[in-house]
């Protein structure tokens, strides 16, 4: 059997414990604010690594896409154990209009190059909360996708993925080469350890360009304005509960 | 010429032509690794030679800025990215997994803490790359010292006690074969080691310790016999650093008992520890008795030489204490978190208890105070990294300031918590309690003011003894004979000597530096009319007094002596209360306006809260100090008025406040 490889995305994110603030002029302030990586791209690497520790697979290689800084999210990545990193540098203009579907574009066109069976995606960032790269990076490569994991099993080629959908859970079985999308209940993601945070510095990280994946990243999406969630109105007490029924007969609510 | 070189004339043309230059940072990117340099720890001489140390300087009424200012950045770019690379994970770890609580109930560390601290790499931060550890310098070291301080310092002193104290010798004076044999293990927390120094007869009278190690007739080995008290994971370490009594033959054929250090394992048999002991705080520390009975320790077990214990025991202990600044600085912005969180929510009267003055004005005190410790402590670890040789001063000042602010900050944020802050639940009364210890450990506060007193008075004796020497014999050094003379003349009618800290702080802190360097003149001449008055027989007594009593007990006169130049000192720097107090009041003043009334204050407009948090949350992003520099809210309002922000200018003012304070402890 091939020596099976594994791509996992790892985004870059505004960390989920800051509270986001909308930026004059459109987008969010993100100079001098904490960045750490998304927790769903965690818990793919995680799933990854445990993948690896069971032999099951023998390489991940993990991916940012966005500006330099992108490149401590991998060296995080690497200390979790990846094996090695791909930058695919994006000047922070064009990065502002980078959405799914350009991302999908260099994915697909990375696990291509790569000679990848599985690529490994957080379900969604928690920045726009899209929700769409894992399932169009499937579509472009025609591969098969088994998205909201919450539990996976790799025999050989036979992918067993856990799907959390609203009924419940829903068991399929997939073929490699497959994309998979964690979901929170996957797993437990482990601390990057001191040691091996410094031997991550010793994996290399290979900077690539969109160009060169042959990826055009025009966006055709244009987002018309940012704005923070509008603040919550005082309420009125109410004395009775007749009061209350006429109130909510007033708002037109019952 | 070349004797032209050594004056102060031309000392002062050195510092002004490599002192900038070393201080920025490229030119410190080459230094090598803290683990190539620090191979092999040296034995500090005695202040025979100038000293670049600034503190020591002080007491000569000399002004040498080369090691503090300009604040000194020691990281490389690499150096800075790893380390912020290590902040975060430490942090998440102390948050989620650390129960400092349930580590306090249990009186030991949660097991499954202490295997993740292990797997974590907590237990070699500064052991070599190459021996399992992590291998990080100093100032890194600093850091991740002042994440454990935030969260919790029982756990902060077993792992000092482990790494700060107890390899540390093996660290700094251990052969190869030594290093190659212990640190791995230490390293990866298999092997836990202690410091074993305290006897139940000779705790700050270090010299006089009982414990004895005699040499076998064959020479393979040493009898070790005696009884340790209060050792820090006494019960839990399997290798111990010892220092016992050894007889050594002295040149004149005379034997005489000298004390030497020792790496001992439990498993040379005859080692037995105590239970562990009931403490007031940090009580998931293991503290305990370790007896040595008959001990068989092998010869090539001895660290350092035959004969220098006391100085590997000094050295270790001078090495070690940067640590504990930066982890109370940690433990300070932890509470101060706490305090402004409470305050910005609680409402009485109408408002919120943030918008009264008196809690204002706790929190500027308590936010300056940990600014001059932080300061502190990552000066000191700058020096150690720079290589200066003597900062054993810098380090006890740091280690006294940061013990005595930590303590004022955690009750004052009790006190803006209210009855809160008295409940077990709040967690800030454990802190109190666990941060009681530093006062005390390592060396007590008050022997180390006299330590540094001393120190500084002696260095201050032989530099005047160098000056008679000059114009007994004034050949060719008559420049530096008339600027000495000119100095001392014009102290004498009270004409400011020259010394200046112009262009070295901000222009708006001109005032506060004129007071600083008004009182380094005042003191030098304090320090300069007593070794006068008592010459440096007395002096030295003192010193021997203070540091090695064994070899040379002090009369009552002395300590007389003593007292009345403690005494003196006070009065000097007394003489100007407001020396100490105007610059600090300034920082209050500026802290109060910016940090903490959004509304009076046209630089914070909305910022305010989220500006205090900034401040006071570990920012993971920034490195160590320009995330102060960042996030000082008065110095970014100076950079909002359009101002330079200034260098730090905390560590003359505190060395100074010390070094007055040093007077009172007699």
């Amino acid at each position: 059997m091939a020596a099976l490889r594994a791509l996992v995305g790892v985004k870059r994110v505004i960390d989920y414990a800051v509270k986001v603030r909308v930026r004059p002029g459109g987008g969010v302030v993100t100079d001098g604010v904490k960045h750490s990586m998304n927790p769903f791209c965690e818990i793919a690497l995680e799933e990854a690594v445990r993948l690896r520790e069971r032999g099951r697979l023998q390489e991940i290689v993990v991916v940012s896409c966005g500006p330099q800084q992108c490149q401590e999210t991998i060296r995080t990545a690497l200390a979790m154990g990846a094996d090695r990193g791909l930058h695919v540098e994006i000047p922070a203009p064009q990065y502002e209009s980078l959405g799914p579907f350009q991302v999908a574009k260099i994915l697909a066109a990375l696990a291509k190059k790569e000679g990848v069976s599985l690529v490994l995606l957080g379900k969604q960032a928690i920045d726009d909360d899209c929700n769409q790269t894992g399932q169009m990076a499937a579509a472009l490569l025609d591969w098969p996708q088994g998205t909201f994991a919450s539990a996976l099993t790799l025999e050989g080629e036979q992918l067993t993925v856990e799907r959390e959908v609203d009924g419940g859970l829903e068991s399929i079985r997939l073929r490699l080469p497959a994309v998979v999308t964690a979901d929170l209940r996957l797993n437990e993601p482990r601390y990057a350890t001191l040691p091996n945070i410094m031997k991550a510095k010793k994996k290399k990280i290979e900077v690539l360009k969109a160009s060169d994946l042959g990826v055009d990243l025009a966006s055709r999406l244009a987002v018309q304005c940012v704005e923070e969630p509008p603040q919550r109105q005082a309420g009125v007490k109410v004395e009775t509960v007749d009061d209350l029924v006429g109130k909510l007969k007033e708002g037109g609510l019952i | 010429m070349l004797r032209l070189m050594r004056t102060r004339l031309s000392a002062s043309w050195w510092r002004q032509l490599w002192a900038q230059a070393l201080a920025t940072p490229h030119f410190r990117l080459t230094s090598p690794p803290y683990y190539i340099t620090h191979q092999k720890g040296r034995y500090s001489s005695q202040a025979n030679r100038e000293s670049t140390s600034f503190v020591m300087n002080l007491f000569n009424g000399q002004f040498v800025p080369d090691n503090v200012f300009p604040f000194p950045s020691v990281l490389s770019m690499e150096q800075t990215q790893s380390l912020q690379a290590l902040v975060d994970p430490c942090t998440r770890f102390f948050e989620e997994v650390n129960d400092p609580a349930e580590n306090e109930k249990l009186e030991s560390i949660e097991t499954a803490t202490l295997a993740g601290l292990k797997e974590m790499g907590a237990f070699g931060l500064q052991v070599p790359e190459e021996l399992g550890g992590i291998g990080l310098t100093n100032t890194q070291y600093a850091r991740v010292v002042e994440v454990v301080g935030v969260h919790d310092l029982g756990v902060g002193i077993s792992l000092g006690a482990h790494q700060s104290i107890g390899f540390k010798g093996i660290l700094l004076f251990g052969t190869q074969s030594q290093k190659e044999k212990y640190l791995p293990k230490l390293a990866s927390g298999e092997t836990m080691a202690a410091f074993c120094l305290t006897e139940p007869s000779s705790g700050s009278d270090a010299a006089s310790i009982k414990t004895l190690a005699e040499l076998s007739e064959c020479g393979k080995f040493y009898t070790l016999n005696g009884g340790k008290i209060w050792i820090s994971n006494g019960g839990t370490a399997e290798i111990f650093t010892v220092f016992a009594k050894t007889p050594v033959k002295e040149p004149t054929g005379e034997v005489k008992d000298k004390i030497s250090a020792f790496i001992v394992e439990r498993a040379f048999g005859g080692v037995t520890s105590g239970p562990p002991e009931k403490k007031m705080g940090i009580k998931c520390s293991n503290t305990a008795e370790v007896h040595f009975d008959n001990v068989k320790v092998p010869a090539e077990n001895l660290l350092g030489e035959l004969g220098k214990g006391f100085m590997v025991a000094m050295n270790i202990l001078n090495n070690g204490r940067f640590g504990m600044a930066s982890a109370l600085s940690g433990t300070m912005r932890g509470v101060i978190v706490k305090a402004v969180d409470h305050a910005a929510n609680r409402k009485q009267f109408g408002d919120k208890i943030s918008n009264y003055g008196a809690i204002q004005e706790k929190i500027a005190r308590m936010a300056m105070l940990h600014y001059v410790t932080e300061s502190m402590a990552y000066v000191v670890s700058a020096n150690m990294d720079m290589k200066v040789p003597d900062y054993k001063l810098e380090a006890s000042i740091s280690k006294i300031f940061a013990s005595e602010a930590a303590w004022y900050v955690t009750d004052e944020c009790i006190q803006v918590l209210g009855g809160m802050g008295y409940m077990k639940e709040t967690g800030v009364e454990r802190v109190l309690r666990d941060l009681r210890i530093f006062r005390i450990f390592e060396g007590t506060n008050d022997i180390l003011r006299l330590f540094v007193a001393l120190t500084g008075i002696e260095y201050a004796g032989v530099q005047l003894k160098n000056l008679r020497t000059t114009i007994m014999n004034p050949s060719g050094k008559t420049e530096m004979i008339l600027k000495d003379i000119g100095m001392r003349a014009k102290r004498k009618v009270g004409i400011p000597t020259g010394l200046s800290l112009e262009g070295m702080v901000h222009p708006g802190l001109d005032n506060s530096a004129h007071l600083v360097t008004r009182a380094i003149d005042l003191f030098g001449e304090a320090v300069e009319s007593l070794l006068l008055k008592y010459g440096e027989k007395v002096i030295g007594g003192c010193l021997c007094g203070c540091c090695q009593p064994a070899s040379n007990q002090p009369s009552d006169d002395v300590k007389g002596h003593s007292r009345h130049l403690a005494c003196c000192k006070t009065r000097h720097l007394g003489a100007e209360p407001r020396q100490g107090v105007l610059p600090e009041q300034r920082f209050c003043h500026l802290l109060q306006r910016s940090l903490l009334s959004p509304s009076s204050s046209p630089h914070f407009p909305s910022e305010f809260l989220p500006a205090t948090h900034s401040l006071l949350c570990p920012p993971h992003l920034s490195e160590y100090r320009p995330r102060w520099c960042a996030s000082i809210p008065w110095v970014s309002s100076l950079r909002h008025a359009g101002l330079k922000a200034p260098p730090v200018p905390a560590w003359s003012l505190a060395g100074l406040q010390d070094c007055g304070a040093a007077g009172v402890s007699e």
